[in-house]
């Protein structure tokens, strides 16, 4: 460990645990969270490592609670984050929306387990994708992103971070169980080879004619935050570029709206990332994500040694979706097969980016387990016949 | 303002903050939101007022005090003062302030905002925030209902109140809401009507001095949604009926000072205490 309590250098180590190292590296120092398999182990990670590197950590009364305490943490000036499942995660809707209107950069990580409700406490789910996308109320734009490894946790907590300051927006990592309770080889590089987006200050000092909402040329306003003198007001109404409400008619609405969808649609190719694999040659594409398309691996394999030209594109980043390239590949394949463990969600994204011409078949789970190989590979097996 | 405005005495201020066309707490204020909201005759603007007056001669660091409100219309004081300020959801101005003073205990946090708001919906924050004896000062404008959206009942809406969602009288039985503080840690709670605003003032004065979680209850007319149900016309006529009921107990037994309509309304400071803050125990345990 180095003298600022971070870790450098390769380990053996579960991915809630490599998270939590993630946002440590990242440079979160404030944690907030309520108690839930399986993503508990992340908060036990932070309230270990919070004090060693001079964060706080605080257990709060609820997920409703958790959620606004990182908010006002960031409004302190600090980088914060919660972890949460399924029921927690429901919890935290109504905040997160708070925290897209009021464009206040933090991370919520949720590890998801199988739903509705309970569930499926300790076996894994991917059934919040469309909660990650529309779970709070009123039109936005959200980013969220996918690891299917415990390195690709780490890695992708540090770019939640990253893209959360870069477009001051709360961002998802949507994790699950299996990613989460997995170990596995993670290499944490030292700080000076990670790349860390610092927060976009005023240019202008205390008095000068700051304003909270007054976007840059790319949309995203400077943040000032509580304490500098700024005397700023933050709401969660409709506001103009001061922050002042504007609730009478639609005058501000418009323009607030455009620009909070528009600061991260038109960078979206910034934002999405996404692996893909023997596409060139393919005639169906797998589309997958997080655990389900790690799992998807092997019939792939299967299936391409049948002779099968299958390709897989993996997404990395859920939301914004990546539909530009799946409109490309619609021309020219014959299908896609969407294995995730729900019962269709972003098969529904797929399918409405195909636009009828190329069919989707969905390999659906109701959660509790990956997909068992043969349940793919008679998925693509169909896909070409 | 109400009518009450009028009546306070600012005498504190720092010299040559006091002009002719300049009020004195215009510099607290953010003027190009005025006019305000609130019906005439509302409590709420006392508060506020009370508030201003007792910041300004805390000697505190301004640009260190943040307000933190949740939605109603006593959540709007957010909106009004001059300082960082931070208008959240409902029920959430705690937990929001929570995170605020622990990312950066630097800052004095205060949270103003309603009944329905701190204690209905945000209940459960405000008795672990208590309990943790997390550094804020919460101000509580109890007018015994939920003035924003019409006037229903409330946590603390007394037994047999009328109101829109209890048109045969309310039969559920209410916080005491001094009790509920003391009972969950507070380290200083005190009760004023919005009549009593020199009260009103210190003690919104000695909570802002004071280390640790400090409450003040500030019982406060809604004419427009619950003074009218119940006999009380106007702001004015709830002020004479604090007049009349109001009874000062400094000290007096927390248990013993629930609110009945029509009965007694106890007010005066109940308890203040010493006690180590969340910040101090963590310190400790580390
Ligand atoms: C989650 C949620 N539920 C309900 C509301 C509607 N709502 C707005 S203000 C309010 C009650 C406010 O009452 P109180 O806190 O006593 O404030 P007052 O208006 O009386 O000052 C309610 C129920 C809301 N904004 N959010
Ligand atoms: S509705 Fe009641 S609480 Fe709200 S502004 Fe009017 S008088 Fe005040
Ligand atoms: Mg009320």
């Amino acid at each position: 460990m180095s003298e600022k309590g971070l870790l450098t250098g390769s380990f053996f180590m579960q991915g809630d645990i490599a998270c939590a190292e993630g946002a440590i590296v990242a440079g979160c120092r404030f944690f907030a969270g309520y108690p839930i398999t399986p993503a508990t182990e992340i908060a036990q990670r932070m309230a270990e490592r919070m004090p060693q590197v001079g964060g706080t950590y605080i257990q709060m009364e609820d997920e409703l609670a958790s959620m606004n305490a990182v908010l006002g943490a960031s409004w302190a000036g600090v980088k914060a984050m919660t972890a949460t499942s399924g029921p927690g995660f429901s919890l935290m809707m109504e905040n997160l929306g708070l925290g897209i209107m009021t464009e206040t950069p933090c991370v919520l990580v949720n590890v998801q387990r199988g739903g509705p409700s309970t569930g499926l406490p300790t076996l894994v789910g991917q059934g919040d994708m469309m909660q990650a996308r529309w779970g709070s109320h009123g039109p936005y734009e959200i980013i969220a992103l996918s690891p299917s490894s415990p390195q690709e946790l780490f890695d992708l907590t540090i770019r939640a971070f990253n893209l959360s300051e870069r477009f001051r927006t709360p961002v998802l990592v949507m994790t699950d169980a299996e990613v989460g309770h997995m170990t596995e080889k993670v290499v944490i590089p030292p700080l000076e080879e990670v790349e860390i987006v610092p927060r976009r200050r005023p240019r202008v000092p205390p008095g000068d004619g700051y304003q909270p909402y007054l976007p840059d040329e790319d949309l995203v306003p400077p943040m000032a935050v509580a304490g500098e003198g700024y005397r700023i007001h933050i709401t969660g109404l409709t506001h103009d570029e001061r922050g002042y409400p504007s609730t009478n008619d639609d005058s501000a609405q418009w323009p607030l709206i455009q620009r909070l969808v528009n600061k991260i649609r038109l960078y979206k190719d910034e934002i999405i990332e996404v692996e893909e694999l023997y596409l060139e040659d393919a005639e169906v594409v797998v589309v997958s994500y997080g655990i389900a398309a790690r799992a998807a691996m092997w019939p792939l394999e299967l299936a391409r040694r049948e002779g099968i030209r299958v390709g897989m594109l993996r997404l990395i980043t859920v939301w914004p979706f990546a539909e530009e390239r799946i409109r490309e590949l619609a021309q020219r394949v014959q299908a896609f097969v969407v294995p995730e463990i729900n019962w269709g969600q972003i098969a529904l994204e797929v399918e409405r980016c195909a636009a009828g011409r190329a069919p989707v078949y969905l390999v659906p789970h109701p959660g509790g387990d990956i997909h068992k190989p043969e349940q793919v590979l008679a998925a693509i097996r169909r896909a070409v016949t | 303002m109400s009518e009450l405005t009028g009546h306070m005495e600012v005498n504190s201020v720092e010299p040559g903050a006091v002009s002719p066309e300049r009020h004195p707490m215009d510099a607290l204020l953010r003027e190009e939101r005025l006019p305000h909201i609130w019906c005439s005759g509302c409590g709420i603007g006392t508060a506020l007022t009370c508030f201003i007056s007792a910041l300004l001669k805390s000697g505190l660091d301004l640009d260190k005090v943040v307000v933190v409100s949740g939605i109603g219309c006593t959540g709007r004081v957010a909106g009004y003062v001059q300082l960082d300020s931070f208008h959240t959801t409902h029920g959430r101005a705690i937990p929001f302030a929570t995170g605020l003073k622990l990312a950066n205990p630097e800052l004095k946090v205060v949270v103003f905002s309603g009944d329905g708001d701190l204690v209905t919906i945000g209940g459960n924050h405000f008795i672990h925030a208590a309990r943790r004896n997390i550094d804020m000062t919460v101000i509580c404008v109890n007018n015994f209902n939920y003035g924003m959206t019409g006037g229903q009942h409330g946590a603390t809406t007394p037994v047999g109140s009328i109101t829109t969602t209890t048109p045969y009288g309310n039969y559920e039985h209410p916080f005491n809401l001094p009790y509920l503080a003391v009972a969950s840690g507070a380290v200083y709670v005190a009760r004023w009507t919005v009549l009593h605003v020199r009260r009103l003032e210190r003690a919104i004065g000695e909570a802002l001095a004071k280390r640790g979680f400090s409450f003040v209850e500030v019982i406060s007319p809604c004419p427009t949604n619950f003074g009218r149900r119940h006999k009380q016309r106007t702001g004015l006529d709830t002020l004479k009926y604090y007049h009349e009921k109001g009874v000062i107990r400094h000290g007096a037994d927390p248990k013993s000072v629930d609110i009945e309509l029509g009965g007694e309304i106890v007010e005066g400071k109940f308890i203040d205490i010493e006690k180590p803050t969340f910040l101090d125990c963590q310190v400790t345990a580390r």
